[in-house]
C-alpha cells in the first residue's frame, strides 16, 4: 500500500504547483534592475533639436521614467492617470518617447496632455534596451541616488498608483 | 582602340552587376552566422515562444541589431549573453544557466536515470528470487501441449 | 434555431452520460445485468447526441451564422469553404467539442467491437468513459459553450487566423485528438481491472489493440503537426520542444512503453502493475496537456486564449480523474502483483529496460516543460527552458533505447544466454558500425553524431531484415506468422527511417539568406536557384506576391518554385507560403521575405534551404503507424477465445 501511494503523492505536489501557476502571468518578466543603478543615458529632447537630457540631471531627486509612444494603445489608457497624478503629487516624470516619429509624439502630447517635466526621444530603442524595456508603456521609479526601485510593467492602474507608487515615493523622499 | 577596350571592359563590369550571384542579405555574413548561432538560443521576449533568430517582431529586430554591434565590438558569446541577462533576466536564455535554482533541472534527468537503473536492478533481482510457475502434472501437461499446438506460433 | 438545438443536444448528452455511466459502473460492481445492459446502447445514444451537436456547429459555420459568437471569432464570409468547416475546431470551444466527439467515437467503437469481452468488463469500461464525458460536458456547458449567441449580429466575422488556413488544420487536430482521447481506452480498461481485481493475460489481450490504435493516431497526429509547422511557418523548423508539442509527445512516449509492457503482460503475465501504471499515466498526461494548453500557465504559439475560470475547471477535472485513479491504484496495486520470473538476460529484461528509459525520457521532458512554472510558483523568478535543454537531455536517454531495441527482438522469452545473443548479433553489429561510420564520408563531412545516428539506424534495419529473412526461410509455414510479427518489424524499421532523417538533416542542412533581384542566382547544396519574376496574385481572402524561382542543377532547369508572401485582409502580419521541392533524398525550400528598400531594380529578401533526407522523418512516422496498424489488426485479437482463455487464466492466476 505504501509504495502504491508514491504516484499519488507526486501527483498532489504537481497539482499544487499547477494551481499556484494559475495565479501567475507567464508573460510578465520581472526586471533584474531593481535595486541596481539606472543605466546612464543622454537623450535628445523632444521638439528641441540640439538639446539633450541625461539621467544624471535628476540625481538628488526621486523621479519616474515613463516610456510611451503615439502608436501605443495602452498608453492612451494610462496617460490621463499620469496627467491627473502630477496635479496633486510633486513627482517629476520624464517621458521617454519610444521608437516614435518626433512629429507624431509632439502631436500626441498636444492632444492628450503633457504631465512630463522633461520629454526625451529614444528613436532606436537603445535606451529602452538598456532599461530592459520589452513593451510600452513601462515605468521606472528612481531614487535620489539614481537606483531603480520599482518597475511598472504595462499601464498604471489607479490601484497601482495608489497602493504601490505613492507609499514608495513617500518612503524615498523622506 | 585601347580606349574602346577599356570602355568595353568597364561596361561589362557595370552590366555584370545586373544579373549574377545574389549578395547575402546581411552586410557581413561572418557576423551574421555568429548572430544566428547566438540568437537561436535566445528568446524573443514579446513572442509566444519563438527564438530571437526566427522572430520578426520589432523588439527582436532591435535586439538582433544590438547583438550585431556587440559581435563587431569583439565581445565573446558569454559576454553577449551576460549583456542581455543583465537587462532582461534569465528569461531571455533558452538554455537555462546552471545555478542553484536550476540544479534540479539540469541534474534531474541524470538523477531520474540513476533512480530508474536502481529500480531496474531491484526488480530484476527480486524476480530472480521468485518461485516459478507451479509444475504441471502429466495430464495437465498433455492438455497444455495440445492447446499450445493449436495456438499460432508466438515468436 | 440550429445553435440552440446543438446546445440542447449537449445538455441531453450530459444527462445520458451521467445516468448510464453511473448505472453501468454500479451494475458492473454489483453484477446487475439490467444496469450493465445500458452500457452499449448508452454509448451509442451519446455518440448520436454529441455528433448531432457537432453537426449543428458545423452548419453554423457553413451557413455563416454570425449570430453565434464562436463563428464570428473564427470565420468570415470570404473564408474558403473547406477552412470554414475546419474552423469548427480552430478555437477553444469548438476544439473541446471535437475532443468530446472523439471520446464518444472511441466509446462507440468499444461498444461495437467488444463482443468477445464479458459484460461486466464492458460496462465498467464504458461507465468510466461516460463519467469522463460528463466532466467534459460540464466544462463545456459551464465555461466554454461554442453556441453562445450575440444579440447584435455583425455583418462579417473576424476570420480564421491565417496561419490556420491550410490543409493541415483539416487533418492534424482531429488525428491528434483521436490519439489523446484514445489513451482513455486503456485507462478505462485499467480502472475496470482494478475495480474487479482481475488482471490476467486475457485483460492484456483485450487492452492491447486499443492502446496500439490510440498510439497510431498519436503518431500520425504528431508527425502531421511537425510536417505542418515545417512547410507552413516558413523557416524550415520541424520541432521546437514547445510546451504544446511536448504535451502531445509525452503521452506518445508513455504510450510506446505501454504497448510494449502490455506485450509482456499478455505473453508472460508479468509487469502487471507497471502496465496499469503506464496506462493511467498516459491518459493523465493527455489531460495534463489539455490543461497546459488551455489554462494560460505556459506561453506557446499553440496556446488557446486563456481564461482563469477555465484553468480552474480543468485543474479540478484533472484532480478528480487522475487523483481517483491513483487512489484506486494505491488501494488495489497489491492485489495485482505479478509472479513469474525471468532471468537477467531475457526479452523481458530488455523490454523492461527500454520501458524504464522511455518513461525516464518522458519524465525529463515533463520536468523541462514544467520547470519555468515551478520556479515561478516558488517565487524564484522567471526562466525559459528551450530546445538547447531538451536536445541535451533527450538524445542521451533515447540512444540506448535504440540499441536495446534490437537486442530485445533477438532475445528469447524468459531466459537467453549472452553467448547465443552475441553470436547472432555480432555480425549485424560489425556491419552496422562499418556502414554507419563510413556513410557520412559519402555525404561530405564526417561527423561523429551523424555516424552514431546512422549506425543505430542501420543496426535496427539490418536486425529486422535478418529476422524477417530467417522467418521466411526457416519457418515451415511462414504464411501463418501473425500479422503482429510483421507489424513489429515495420514499426521498428519506421523508427530507423525517422532516425536517419533527423540525423542527416541536423548534420548536413544548409541555408542562405540573400537579397535577390530578377535574374539573380544563389547556390545551396549543389543546386542553383534563379529568381525570374515576382507578380501580384489575388486570393479568395488575401493578396499575394508570388515569386517564380527556377530550380537548376547541372545547368538544367528542373522545375519552377512559387514561394508566396500573403497579406490577408483580416490580419496585419504577412504570411509566408514557402515553396518546397521534395525528393527521397532531399528537400529544397525557398522562402520569400520582404521587399527591400533601396534604389535600383526591385530586390527581395529570400531564404533558401537545403535539407537532406528531411522527408524521412515523417515517412518514418508513417511506417511506425503502419506497423502499429498491422499489429492491432492481428486476427488473434478478434477471435473468440473462450477455451484458450481458460488456459491463460490458469497460467496467469497460478503465477
Amino acid at each position: 500500500m505504501k509504495k502504491g501511494l508514491i504516484p499519488l503523492g507526486i501527483f498532489v505536489v504537481l497539482l499544487i504547483f499547477l494551481a499556484i501557476g494559475l495565479t501567475r502571468d507567464p508573460h510578465e518578466i520581472p526586471s533584474p534592475l531593481i535595486g541596481k543603478p539606472a543605466p546612464d543615458f543622454t537623450a535628445p529632447v523632444l521638439g528641441k533639436p540640439g538639446e539633450t537630457f541625461s539621467n544624471k540631471d535628476m540625481l538628488g531627486q526621486v523621479w519616474l521614467l515613463n516610456t510611451w509612444a503615439s502608436w501605443c494603445v495602452a498608453c492612451r489608457q494610462e496617460h490621463p492617470l499620469l496627467v491627473e497624478f502630477v496635479k496633486t503629487n510633486p513627482l517629476p516624470i520624464v517621458g521617454l518617447d519610444y521608437k516614435d516619429k518626433e512629429a507624431d509624439g509632439i502631436k500626441w502630447l498636444e492632444r492628450y496632455g503633457n504631465p512630463y517635466t522633461h520629454t526625451i526621444v529614444d528613436a532606436d530603442a537603445r535606451i529602452g534596451i538598456d532599461f530592459g524595456v520589452y513593451g510600452v508603456p513601462e515605468s521606472f521609479l528612481i531614487d535620489k541616488a539614481g537606483i531603480i526601485r520599482y518597475k511598472q510593467i504595462g499601464p498604471f492602474t489607479p490601484e497601482a498608483l495608489r497602493d504601490k507608487l505613492v507609499p514608495l515615493i513617500k518612503e524615498l523622499q523622506s | 582602340m585601347k580606349f574602346l577596350i577599356v570602355l568595353f571592359m568597364a561596361l561589362q563590369c557595370a552590366m555584370g552587376a545586373h544579373a549574377d550571384e545574389a549578395a547575402p542579405l546581411a552586410e557581413d555574413p561572418v557576423v551574421e552566422q555568429r548572430l544566428i548561432t547566438i540568437a537561436e538560443e535566445l528568446r524573443c521576449l514579446v513572442c509566444q515562444n519563438e527564438s530571437l533568430a526566427g522572430s520578426r517582431a520589432d523588439l527582436a529586430n532591435d535586439l538582433r541589431r544590438e547583438v550585431r554591434t556587440l559581435i563587431r565590438a569583439g565581445k565573446s558569446d558569454a559576454e553577449i549573453r551576460e549583456y542581455l541577462v543583465n537587462r532582461y533576466g534569465d528569461f531571455v536564455l533558452y538554455r537555462p544557466p546552471v545555478k542553484p535554482t536550476t540544479w534540479l533541472l539540469w541534474f534531474g534527468p541524470l538523477l531520474l536515470l540513476i533512480g530508474a537503473i536502481w529500480l531496474l536492478v531491484t526488480v530484476i533481482k527480486r524476480n530472480q528470487k521468485q518461485r516459478d510457475i507451479p509444475v504441471l502434472d502429466d495430464a495437465k501437461r498433455a492438455k497444455a501441449q495440445a492447446l499450445l499446438q493449436e495456438t499460432d506460433s508466438s515468436k | 434555431m440550429i445553435p440552440e438545438l446543438g446546445h440542447f443536444a449537449l445538455i441531453l448528452a450530459l444527462l445520458v452520460a451521467a445516468v448510464f455511466g453511473t448505472l453501468s459502473l454500479a451494475g458492473g460492481q454489483q453484477g446487475k445485468a439490467e444496469w450493465m445492459a445500458l452500457a452499449r446502447p448508452g454509448a451509442q445514444v451519446l455518440w448520436l447526441l454529441v455528433g448531432f451537436s457537432f453537426v449543428c456547429l458545423t452548419y453554423s459555420f457553413y451557413s455563416n451564422d454570425f449570430s453565434v459568437l464562436y463563428v464570428v471569432q473564427h470565420s468570415n464570409t470570404q473564408l474558403p469553404d473547406i477552412y470554414r468547416l475546419a474552423a469548427v475546431w480552430g478555437g477553444h470551444e469548438g476544439s473541446l467539442l471535437l475532443w468530446l466527439l472523439m471520446l464518444c467515437s472511441w466509446m462507440m467503437a468499444v461498444s461495437l467491437f467488444s463482443s468477445q469481452l464479458p459484460d461486466a468488463m464492458v460496462s465498467r469500461v464504458l461507465g468510466v468513459l461516460a463519467l469522463i464525458a460528463v466532466g467534459f460536458l460540464l466544462f463545456m456547458l459551464f465555461t466554454s459553450s461554442p453556441f453562445e449567441r450575440l444579440v447584435e449580429i455583425p455583418v462579417d466575422g473576424r476570420d480564421l487566423n491565417p496561419l490556420l488556413q491550410d490543409p493541415g488544420l483539416v487533418f492534424h487536430p482531429p488525428m491528434l485528438y483521436m490519439g489523446y482521447v484514445g489513451m482513455s481506452i486503456p485507462f478505462a480498461f485499467s480502472i475496470a481491472a482494478l475495480l474487479n481485481g482481475r488482471l490476467d493475460a486475457a485483460w492484456a489481450r483485450w487492452t492491447r489493440p486499443w492502446a496500439t490504435a490510440a498510439w497510431i493516431c498519436l503518431t500520425i497526429g504528431i508527425a502531421m503537426g511537425s510536417w505542418w509547422a515545417y512547410y507552413e511557418l516558413g523557416w524550415g523548423g520541424w520541432w521546437f520542444w514547445d510546451p504544446v508539442e511536448n504535451a502531445s509527445f509525452l503521452p506518445w512516449l508513455v504510450g510506446t512503453a505501454l504497448m510494449h509492457s502490455l506485450a509482456v503482460t499478455e505473453k508472460r503475465g508479468l509487469f502487471r502493475s507497471w502496465t496499469i501504471m503506464l496506462s493511467l499515466i498516459a491518459f493523465s498526461l493527455s489531460l495534463l496537456g489539455t490543461f497546459l494548453v488551455r489554462s494560460g500557465v505556459l506561453t506557446s504559439v499553440h496556446a488557446f486564449a486563456s481564461d482563469p475560470k477555465r484553468g480552474v475547471f480543468i485543474l479540478l477535472f484533472l484532480a478528480v480523474v487522475v487523483g481517483s485513479s491513483l487512489v484506486l491504484f494505491a488501494a488495489r496495486a497489491g492485489k495485482v502483483r505479478s509472479g513469474g520470473s525471468f532471468s537477467l538476460i531475457s526479452r523481458e529484461t530488455f523490454l523492461l529496460v527500454n520501458n524504464v528509459l522511455l518513461t525516464t525520457a518522458a519524465a525529463a521532458v515533463l520536468l523541462g516543460t514544467l520547470y519555468p512554472l515551478i520556479i515561478d510558483a516558488l517565487n524564484l523568478g522567471k526562466l525559459s527552458v528551450g530546445p538547447p535543454y531538451f536536445n541535451a537531455v533527450f538524445a542521451p536517454i533515447m540512444t540506448p533505447v535504440l540499441l536495446f531495441m534490437v537486442i530485445g527482438i533477438f532475445a528469447r522469452w524468459k531466459s537467453d544466454s549472452v553467448a547465443d545473443l552475441t553470436k547472432k548479433l555480432r555480425p549485424i553489429a560489425i556491419v552496422s558500425v562499418l556502414l554507419g561510420c563510413t556513410a557520412p564520408l559519402l555525404a561530405g563531412e564526417w561527423s561523429a553524431l551523424v555516424a552514431m545516428g546512422l549506425t543505430l539506424a542501420i543496426w535496427i534495419v539490418l536486425a529486422s531484415a535478418v529476422q524477417i529473412y530467417r522467418q521466411l526461410k526457416d519457418t515451415v509455414n511462414w504464411k501463418s506468422t501473425p500479422a503482429a510479427y510483421w507489424g513489429m518489424h515495420v514499426a521498428h524499421i519506421g523508427i530507423a527511417v525517422c532516425v536517419v532523417g533527423i540525423t542527416m538533416v541536423k548534420g548536413y542542412e544548409t541555408e542562405k539568406d540573400v537579397r535577390m533581384t530578377f535574374g539573380d542566382t544563389v547556390e545551396v547544396g549543389g543546386y542553383t536557384f534563379r529568381l525570374t519574376s515576382i507578380e501580384e496574385v489575388p486570393g479568395p481572402n488575401y493578396k499575394a506576391d508570388r515569386g517564380h524561382v527556377e530550380l537548376i542543377k547541372d545547368g538544367k532547369v528542373l522545375r519552377t518554385l512559387h514561394p508566396e508572401k500573403r497579406a490577408y485582409f483580416s490580419s496585419t502580419m504577412p504570411m509566408t507560403e514557402a515553396a518546397i521541392d521534395t525528393t527521397i533524398t532531399r528537400d529544397v525550400y525557398v522562402s520569400l521575405g520582404e521587399k527591400l528598400e533601396g534604389d535600383g531594380p526591385p530586390a527581395w529578401a529570400m531564404r533558401v534551404y537545403y535539407k537532406p533526407f528531411v522527408a524521412w522523418i515523417w515517412f518514418g512516422c508513417l511506417f511506425m503507424a503502419l506497423g502499429g496498424a498491422m499489429a492491432a489488426l492481428d486476427k488473434r485479437y478478434r477471435k473468440k477465445m473462450a477455451a484458450k482463455l481458460n488456459l491463460k487464466d490458469m497460467k496467469g492466476a497460478a503465477a
